[in-house]
């Protein structure tokens, strides 16, 4: 098992190591960048060479990804350039607002999805079933920022049920322990901001949870109807046992193999749709600050960062979904 | 009263578009106390349809059952499915034919065993354990205690049935349906399991229905035969009756179809012509007519009826094999 986890994690340092390299060469050839942003388009060559040559991009591309990978491995990403801070903190500001939404798409995906998908099996070719089915063909189809701006017109403008944009209202003050507002709050006890960021969270959270809905319902669906067919469910059912032991010990045990799996996948679904589904709700997260960075002009030292951030976070969900199978399934354990 | 009485039992699949298609056709037979009583035939003649049918497990939709299944005088098929899920596992049980794809792939053996005795007897997770490794130790399975945390692909084949039969005999059922237990077991497994069953039901005193297409498992296990062919018994006897005077075409086709040691160098073996694709419906005459060597024209006016036999068995045949072929 050990021998598995460092295996795992030496793939990892050269995936991202190979990728920081993509990254800094795409980025660096993208039409725009820094020095036309700082300096707006009327200004003069004289002027854009000296920025070049101060911000160091003048130099070979080899020499540039040298330097930064230099700095990369003590932990300094560099400044922003956009406001001169220190990406690290920049990201770390931005960061849990975006787990925190991913987290609660996430509970809301797994909490609906697997029950959906297993009613669904069961009740295969009723109403319920064919219900789920076009209800989950709608949920993949649909893009996540008309989905988005749709529920925020009904929920926010038509009937008031959800504050249209943010993370807490304005005014409301919070201690900022975690970074994650909701549980913040029940830390320092202030549990009215608690409630206020979980009130703010609810739109954003079912805008993003919807393709991972989708996608687990009908994943678990397909799993189920797969295991009830098993030889070991009709066994279970010749033992007399009851109906809560043969749902959760016998079939969804089994059928949650591959849910399993999904969940990790979706990963990479969740951070893009956090990106659309942060502008949608001006949720002040890594999307924001993604598209921010881009349209303030090419913010390299930040873009790198928050991509390799993201492979990274990728990377280790599904190391961590991989891991978690060996306790599932013991017959992955000998291997 | 017998312990098992089954009465006109029917089995008919309806899907949504086909036409319906009867598995087992008013199947009757009976089942003493203790007794080893076989169902024969081959695939498709509707035996493991009628065990699933007995134990309620045959899928909720797309089947109707008619008929009677009296189980101490008690008619299973109207039972409610809590009260019929109450007797199963405790009063009859079941065991299958692939012990690998019948055990869960990611529970420990212990927990599979041990949560019969959870469910029925009452035990609590400690008690059940420890009585499910004296029944492992009781079924043949060397050092039980270490089993009890192993998973069914880390014992043998033969060991796995050995741990499906304890499950199905944890709670000393009444009786217990074996529907092709040997099947998927290497020759010299079948042998072992065969002779566990036999010991174990003489010594509880439990009753067995042995399904299955292997007459040699018939001959060493079975007071009573049945033999079905296209849903329906076509002959019943006791099993010395049957292994010495087969009437019905069927059952003598099978019995000369086994191989012998002792046949003359060079015979070909016998084997009944056609398959069971060539069945005409029961309606229509007798299913096994176009695959009959004794078949005559009043054969294919209708189905023959099941009669009693001089020998105290019965026959569903309009002209049986004479004695002196069938004895070999």
């Amino acid at each position: 098992m050990l021998r598995v986890i460092v295996r795992r994690l030496l793939q990892l340092v050269v995936t991202l190591i190979a990728l920081s390299a993509l990254i800094f060469i795409w980025l660096r050839n993208l039409p725009g960048g820094p020095v036309e942003a700082l300096l707006g388009e009327r200004a003069t060559p004289e002027r854009r060479a000296l920025l070049t040559k101060a911000l160091g991009y003048d130099q070979p591309i080899l020499v540039q990804y040298g330097k930064f990978m230099q700095r990369v491995v003590t932990g300094d990403f560099g400044n922003s350039i956009r406001t001169g801070d220190p990406v690290t903190e920049v990201i770390s500001r931005a960061f849990p607002a975006t787990i925190e939404l991913a987290l609660a798409a996430m509970i809301i995906a797994v909490g609906l999805g697997v029950p959906l998908g297993y009613l669904a099996a069961r009740w295969r070719g009723r109403s319920l079933d064919n219900l789920t089915i076009a209800g989950t063909l709608l949920g993949i189809s649909i893009p996540i920022f008309f989905l988005g701006y749709l529920l925020k017109d009904v929920f926010t403008q038509n009937i008031h049920w959800f504050p249209p944009s943010g993370r807490l209202t304005t005014g409301l003050d919070n201690t900022n322990v975690t970074g994650f507002f909701v549980l913040d709050g029940l830390l320092t006890r202030e549990f009215d901001a608690s409630a206020d960021a979980l009130w703010h969270l609810i739109l954003p959270a079912i805008t993003l949870a919807t393709i991972p809905l989708a996608v687990i319902v009908r994943i678990t669906r397909a799993s189920v109807l797969d295991v009830l067919n098993e030889d070991y469910v009709r066994t279970a059912e010749a033992k007399g046992l009851r109906h809560r032991t043969i749902r959760g010990r016998h079939i969804l045990r089994n059928a949650l193999l591959p849910v399993v799996t999904t969940i990790g996948l979706q990963t990479g679904a969740l951070l893009s749709g956090a990106v659309l589904t942060e502008k949608v709700y001006n949720w002040g997260g890594i999307g924001t600050l993604i598209t921010d960075s881009i349209s303030g002009g090419r913010d390299y030292p930040v873009l790198q960062a928050i991509i390799l951030l993201a492979a990274l976070v990728f990377v280790v969900v599904n190391l961590l979904v991989d891991l978690s199978y060996a306790f599932i399934d013991p017959r992955v354990r000998v291997r | 009263m017998s312990l098992l009485d089954v009465r006109d039992l029917s089995v008919v699949f309806q899907r949504r578009g086909e036409r319906p298609f009867t598995a087992v056709d008013k199947v009757s037979f009976t089942v003493e106390p203790g007794q080893t009583v076989g169902l024969v035939g081959e695939s498709g003649c509707g035996k493991s349809v009628t065990s699933l049918a007995i134990m309620g497990l045959l899928p909720k939709r797309g089947n109707k059952v008619t008929g009677e299944v009296l189980f101490e005088g008690t008619d299973l098929l109207k039972l409610r499915p809590d009260d019929m899920r109450d007797r199963r596992g405790r009063e009859i049980s079941m065991i299958f034919q692939d012990p690998l794809s019948s055990l869960n792939p990611v529970i420990p053996i212990g927990i599979q065993v041990a949560e019969v005795l959870e469910r029925h007897q009452g035990r609590d997770r400690k008690q059940a354990l420890r009585e499910s490794r004296e029944l492992l130790d009781a079924v043949g399975i060397p050092d039980p205690q270490r089993r009890l945390t192993e998973y069914p692909h880390q014992i043998s084949g033969g060991m796995r049935q050995r741990a499906l039969i304890a499950i199905a005999l944890a709670c000393k059922p009444r009786l217990l349906i074996a529907d092709e237990p040997t099947t998927a077991l290497d020759v010299t497994i079948q042998a072992q399991i065969l002779t566990l069953l036999k010991q174990l039901v003489d010594e509880t005193g439990t009753a067995l229905v042995m399904i299955t297409h292997d007459l040699g498992v018939v001959a060493g296990l079975c007071d009573t035969v049945n033999v079905l062919y296209g849903g329906k018994v076509v002959e019943r006897e006791r099993r010395h009756e049957l292994f010495a005077h087969a009437r019905h075409p069927y059952t003598h086709g099978l019995l000369n179809s086994v191989p012998r040691l002792d046949s003359p160098r060079g015979e070909r073996l016998h084997a009944i012509r056609g398959s069971v694709a060539d069945n005409i419906p029961w309606v229509e005459g007798c299913a096994f007519a176009p695959r009959c060597d004794n078949v005559v024209d009043a054969c294919l006016e209708g189905p023959p009826p099941l009669e009693p036999t001089a020998t105290g068995g019965d026959l569903r045949c309009n002209n049986p094999v004479s004695e002196e072929v069938a004895v070999r």
